[in-house]
């Protein structure tokens, strides 16, 4: 009996995997009374569709509600209870991954690199509210989305931004979805979800840095209405410039507008618009000359923002890892640095020679400055967009909330006396023009 | 045409933003079902750690949005020497070949150590990991590369929230952190894959394994895993997998 454990390491020896003996490992032993286990693996394969696809169901759920509280009931309440429900799921509950937002960056990545395989559920999850917004407005972003949820109930204290600077913010977001775009699409990071500040709230846990930029914009949201959503926000972007085609939106007067000005105090996030006034013949004439000069800087922007985007190769392709771990190589081999770090001596035990990743990287860099000059005719392109949309005079007879910057959240609805008389709560204002429409919810 | 407009009491403008209404949900869609119905590609996706690349440094047990990392330490049977004097068990110095704490590498004391056949002076300890205790810091693993390397870092798939994008994979000093479809979840370092297979054979000989990895082939999906009773087989990266965004030589090299 002693001599069976000898044998049957003799057996293994003849039987094992070559490899196992080559590289000089410690064999199996097998015991005669004792099989091998297996390790146990947990798996996720009957659990994940399931937990997306209700995840989808859900959203697409509060988006229909979303739109039925904002555009038939109006209903600021049913708004904003749902954005209650809205924040505990997705956010809290959820942890707030994946989202729309993000949802940008897995399509991008999708489009130009073949080999990722998008997970069907991000792709309905992107799509879902951009078709809402085409029909509906941004309905999402009133009670669904849980970042927006979490600044409409910071959102205590608003005060009213300056035109000027909420037009000029805004850019921001813009050059932050061709960013995220450019970083996607290149593979170098999902910059959206890394600097996700809400991401951090809803799993309670963050590193120090997203936990001071969480405080500091809810700190801010409680002063200025939804600072994320507004100035930040890429997804809210596509969405704003989507909510312009928009079937119906919110609507402050449910008929006519009695231009009391009420409404306009009460938006928290600057997007109602008042009534114009026909301006006299020499203001056209040099509204007109603004539209075209306008219209002429348009392709200036965007050649000098492509030249300037070719520029930021360096910087960009910085955040690519594989180009860092060249960059850190590189100076490390020249001596240029002090001491290794974990990544550079993990390659260099990897015995891969150095050349073929400075060649990766090469590739890479060149890949990431061409994408440089395209988010630079981007940004060229928004800002001479927005001379653009600032210098075409648009008409507008009573109060109307700006379909791209509106949320609809609903806080207007309370201020105007002509919603009060269609609730009943007050007589008079509108009986006038209840009169002359069979539907005062019209759209 | 005016006419027909007229009636419906529509603008020219509202006809226009109709069109590029009806336009851009047509394009919606179009790019939604281009992307959603990719031949073999729309499936799901986890993160997962390539235990060749990984250095078993300690990012994964601080970097994990949970507050206890949803990576742990696997134990490859098929490719443990039950030593007695287990590298990734104690620490270089150690006072006595117990279970002690003080004689222990791991701070949590997550493995165990069982005593199961002895072959004259030999023993033979079988080490499992608890993973309720696990924090995936990664000792463990580094000693037992010392010796055969077995034991090694896999996400675990009940724990991970699959974050878009992952915060370990953001901080993992060597790319080893990737995202798999979730018909192949795990990942196996190339010697515990050989380990692993050597094994099947011998059971397969002895009748003992009803079924070999090899059923698994690349393609199949989650059928051949369900039909498989020892779902334990993990895959090995051979395949045509990469990680998103990665050129084709940096896998090959």
């Amino acid at each position: 009996m002693k001599t069976f454990p000898a044998l049957l390491a003799l057996l293994l020896v003849a039987v094992a995997a070559e490899a196992v003996c080559a590289a000089g490992l410690i064999p199996t032993p097998e015991f005669a009374g004792h099989p091998i286990p297996t390790a146990e693996h947990p798996d996720p394969v009957a659990r994940l569709p399931l937990r997306d696809w209700l995840d989808v169901a859900a959203m697409a759920g509060g988006i229909a509600l979303a739109s039925y509280f904002a555009l038939r009931r109006r209903t600021r309440r049913g708004l904003f209870l749902l954005a209650v429900v809205s924040l505990v799921w997705l956010g809290f509950w959820r942890k707030g991954c994946i989202c729309p937002i993000g949802a940008i960056q897995n399509v991008t990545l999708a489009l130009f690199d073949r080999s990722y395989a998008v997970p069907a559920a991000a792709v309905v999850m992107f799509v879902l509210p951009l078709l809402a917004t085409l029909f509906f407005g941004r309905t999402f972003c009133a009670a669904v989305c849980p970042l927006g949820a979490v600044q409409e109930l910071a959102a205590v204290r608003p005060i009213r931004v300056p035109v000027w600077l909420d037009h000029a913010l805004g850019l921001l977001a813009y050059v932050y979805l061709g960013a995220a775009v450019l970083f996607a699409a290149t593979g170098s990071a999902f910059v959206i979800c890394r600097y996700d500040p809400f991401v951090g709230l809803f799993r309670l846990s963050a590193g120090l840095n997203m936990l001071i930029l969480s405080g500091a914009l809810l700190v801010l949201g409680m002063f200025v209405g939804r600072p994320y959503c507004r100035y930040l926000c890429p997804y809210g972007a596509i969405l704003g410039w989507l909510a312009h085609l928009s079937r119906r939106h919110v609507r402050i007067p449910p008929e006519e507008c009695i231009q009391c000005r009420l409404c306009e105090e009460s938006c928290p996030y600057g997007a109602i618009r008042e009534p114009t006034v026909t301006p006299p013949a020499g203001k056209l004439r040099r509204g007109r000359r603004r539209l075209v000069v306008a219209l002429g800087l348009l392709p200036v922007l965007i050649a000098a923002g492509a030249m300037l985007g070719r520029r930021l190769q360096a910087p960009l392709a910085s955040v690519h890892p594989t180009v860092q771990l060249a960059e850190r190589l590189w100076l490390e081999s020249r001596g240029l640095v002090e001491g290794s770090t974990e990544a550079s001596e993990a390659f260099r035990n990897s015995g891969r020679p150095p050349e073929s990743l400075y060649a990766e990287a090469r590739t890479l860099s060149h890949r990431i400055g061409l994408a440089g000059g395209w988010l630079g005719a981007w940004v060229g392109l928004v800002f001479g967009g927005k001379l653009i949309h600032l210098a075409i005079r648009r008409r507008r007879t009573g109060y109307q909330p700006d379909p791209a910057r509106c949320v609809a959240c609903g806080r207007c609805f309370w201020y105007c006396p002509g919603e009060q008389a269609r609730r009943g709560w007050i007589a008079g204002i509108a009986q006038k023009s209840a009169a002359t429409t069979n539907e005062p919810l019209g759209g | 045409m005016t006419e027909i407009i007229n009636d419906r009491n529509i603008d020219r403008r509202g006809f226009v933003s109709g069109c590029a209404r009806v336009l851009g949900a047509v394009g919606l869609g179009g790019l939604a079902s281009a992307l959603a119905l990719r031949k073999g590609r729309a499936v799901d996706e986890v993160w997962q750690i390539e235990p060749d690349r990984c250095i078993a440094c300690d990012k994964c047990q601080t970097h994990c949005v949970l507050d206890v990392s949803a990576v742990k330490c696997v134990q490859c049977f098929a490719l443990c020497g039950y030593c007695d004097v287990c590298t990734g068990y104690f620490p270089t110095k150690y006072d006595a070949l117990d279970t002690g704490a003080e004689n222990q590498l791991c701070p949590t004391g997550a493995i165990t150590r069982k005593f199961i056949d002895r072959n004259g002076p030999t023993r033979y300890f079988e080490y499992t990991i608890d993973e309720s205790l696990c924090i995936a810091c990664g000792k463990c693993v580094t000693g037992c590369r010392l010796m055969n390397g077995s034991l090694y870092l896999q996400v675990r798939h009940d724990r991970c929230l699959n974050c878009n994008e992952c915060s370990i994979a953001v901080a993992c000093p060597t790319q080893a952190f990737r995202r798999v479809p979730a018909s192949r979840p795990n990942l196996l370092g190339r010697a515990a894959h050989e380990a692993q297979e050597a094994l099947a054979r011998r059971g397969v000989a002895a009748g003992r394994v009803p079924c070999l990895p090899s059923a698994r082939s690349e393609t199949a999906g989650m059928s051949a895993a369900r039909s498989c009773p020892r779902q334990a087989w993990a895959w090995h990266p051979a395949g045509p997998l990469r990680k998103p965004g990665a050129p084709a030589e940096a896998r090959q090299a």
